[in-house]
């Protein structure tokens, strides 16, 4: 399979803070793909730097075959790579049918009917319908979460990066956010998940890397991943 | 339809008004008012919709005045020149302005712009040409047919302007342009990852709001035969420029004329029959009320009523 990402070498610093050790990883097309780490190991810094909110320092970000790492976030999200926020951050003024029509009418550059549609469709598939004409401001946490993953799906994204969607869902609601991220990941959209709840990381990767304090400690089956020592001792400590 | 034929019903009705044997007074009063609503739609358009408040309006409307000086005074160039250099100076001023100092938010941008005001000030007042600190007094040319006053014909070119920052305003609110502003205000960061261009749109929304600033300032060294810089740059209009959109409500194009058309006419009211010192105050105590107790503004009291008596 050809690789729809390709880091490598990508550094960051923050002061005198090392945030990315020269991370270098593919991910290939349509590849259910988790990206763990303990609190402060570099995953959300990796994907800023992937996305575009933060510019690494070194290394390349190579995606669908062209470099992007110098590339403003609105650029890259124009060539296919779409994310959510740990924090939700919707449009507060909006209602969250308007949400979805920024990203229709600047990426995907539909008009008014037709981006409508769209968007709908988007909330139909995400289950957040019913709540299209409710301001965003008035979302309980899961539909927030549930925004923000539809957000991202409206500008048609290649690679969805899906950075803690799931963090302080009960359990019956991560159920049906892992449900809603096979179904985008079965239509052939690529997927990063960020995740702290372990259990949703192991059972949607196919594939598993863990980071610790700006470095790759392991990488493999999620199987394997959890086995490992130094994983182990990150988490745990020694 | 409907709005473009309210639209010139409301120029016919302020040449009809023109022309009409009123007391000359109306004219100079209602100009000032007609000003602050081009100026409080112009500010509406970056601070209203993107969120970035702009504390430099004076600096923009002053720009303007004295670009209308020069050229006046240099080549003896006639009003509508001079509106249109002054609007495209200040545009100019507007993108470097924006170049300079988007990248910063918050409180940061609001400082730099109040920062802009003082620089701008200070050449203007070292600037012998246009009258250094004491000011320049200017001789009006003659009045052009059918008006029977200067001030008579700036009163309708006042009028006309806003007409147009009205629609300006509008359009930008109704279109794609709109969108990506709110979304900016909203969270910058997640209009960047939705596709949203961030920092061309807030150079162009800055750019359209100073050049609108100076559209406005640009009659004002005609209509007082005088320009200096103190009361050019005055911090009145910075404030002003900014009141009266919150105390209308930023999320409408409609609030900045209903803030302006309130605001402004109290303020005249008031000057002839309390005092003139008494203005300011009105401002302070108004904002605060409204920014307590209103936050969307008379706009936002109004839905609200809306809603209730549904």
């Amino acid at each position: 399979m050809a690789a729809l990402l390709e880091i490598s070498g990508v550094s960051k610093h923050f002061g005198g803070f090392t945030a990315l050790a020269d991370v270098s990883l593919a991910i290939a097309e349509g590849e259910r793909f988790g990206l763990i780490g303990p609190n402060g190991s570099g995953k959300t810094t990796l994907i800023n730097c992937v996305s575009g909110s933060l510019r690494n320092e070194s290394g390349s970000i190579i995606f669908n075959g062209e470099e992007v790492s110098r590339l403003p976030a609105y650029m890259r999200t124009r060539r296919g790579i779409a994310r959510s926020f740990q924090i939700p951050r919707p449009f507060y003024s909006m209602s969250v049918l308007e949400n979805l029509l920024v990203p229709t009418a600047y990426v995907a550059h539909l008009k008014d009917a037709d981006a409508e549609a769209q968007a709908l469709d988007i909330l139909r598939r995400i289950g957040l319908a019913e709540k299209a004409r409710a301001p965003a401001n008035r979302l309980s946490q899961v539909e927030l979460r549930k925004l923000e993953l539809a957000r991202a799906m409206a500008a048609r994204p290649k690679l969805l990066i899906s950075d803690e969607t799931m963090a302080g869902l009960s359990g019956a609601e991560v159920d049906e956010m892992l449900g809603i991220l096979f179904k985008l990941n079965e239509a052939g959209i690529t997927i990063i998940m960020i995740e702290h709840i372990m259990q949703a990381v192991m059972r949607f990767s196919q594939r598993v890397v863990c980071l610790d304090a700006g470095r790759i400690i392991c990488e493999g089956t999620p199987a394997a991943v959890v086995q490992n020592a130094d994983v182990q001792k990150a988490y745990l400590g020694a | 339809m409907k709005y473009w034929a309210s639209i010139a019903a409301l120029f016919v009705l302020a040449l009809t008004v023109a022309l009409a044997p009123t007391n000359d007074y109306f004219f100079y009063a209602a100009f000032v008012v007609l000003q602050f609503v081009v100026l409080a739609t112009a500010w509406n358009i970056l601070g209203g919709y993107a969120g970035y408040v702009n504390f430099g309006a004076g600096a923009f409307f002053a720009i303007g005045a004295y670009t209308a000086t020069v050229l006046f005074k240099w080549l003896g160039a006639p009003l509508a020149v001079q509106i249109a250099a002054g609007a495209a100076v200040s545009g100019l001023l507007g993108f470097g302005t924006g170049l300079l100092t988007l990248r910063l938010r918050g409180i940061f941008f609001a400082i730099a712009t109040v920062a802009v005001t003082f620089v701008l000030e200070t050449l203007m007042i070292n600037w012998r040409y246009v009258g250094g600190a004491t000011g320049l007094q200017l001789v009006r040319p003659a009045v052009m047919p059918p008006f029977e006053s200067y001030t008579r014909m700036l009163f309708v070119v006042m009028a006309i302007l806003a007409l147009v920052s009205v629609c300006v305003a509008r359009y930008v609110q109704d279109s794609w342009i709109g969108r990506g502003l709110r979304a900016i205000r909203d969270s910058e960061e997640a209009a960047e990852c939705s596709g949203v261009p961030t920092l061309k749109l807030k150079l162009f929304a800055c750019t359209v709001s100073g050049a609108l600033m100076g559209a406005a300032g640009a009659p004002m060294p005609m209509y007082l035969a005088f320009i200096e810089p103190a009361s050019s740059f005055s911090l009145n209009y910075s404030v002003s420029a900014l009141a009266m959109p919150m105390i209308g409500g930023t999320a409408h194009w409609a609030g900045p004329v209903i803030g302006a058309l309130l605001l402004a006419s109290i303020q005249q009211i008031v000057t002839v029959t309390i005092s003139s010192e008494i203005n300011v105050l009105i401002i302070g105590v108004l904002l605060v009320l409204f920014v307590v107790a209103a936050p969307d503004g008379v706009l936002g009291l109004f839905r609200r009523w809306l809603r209730s008596s549904k």
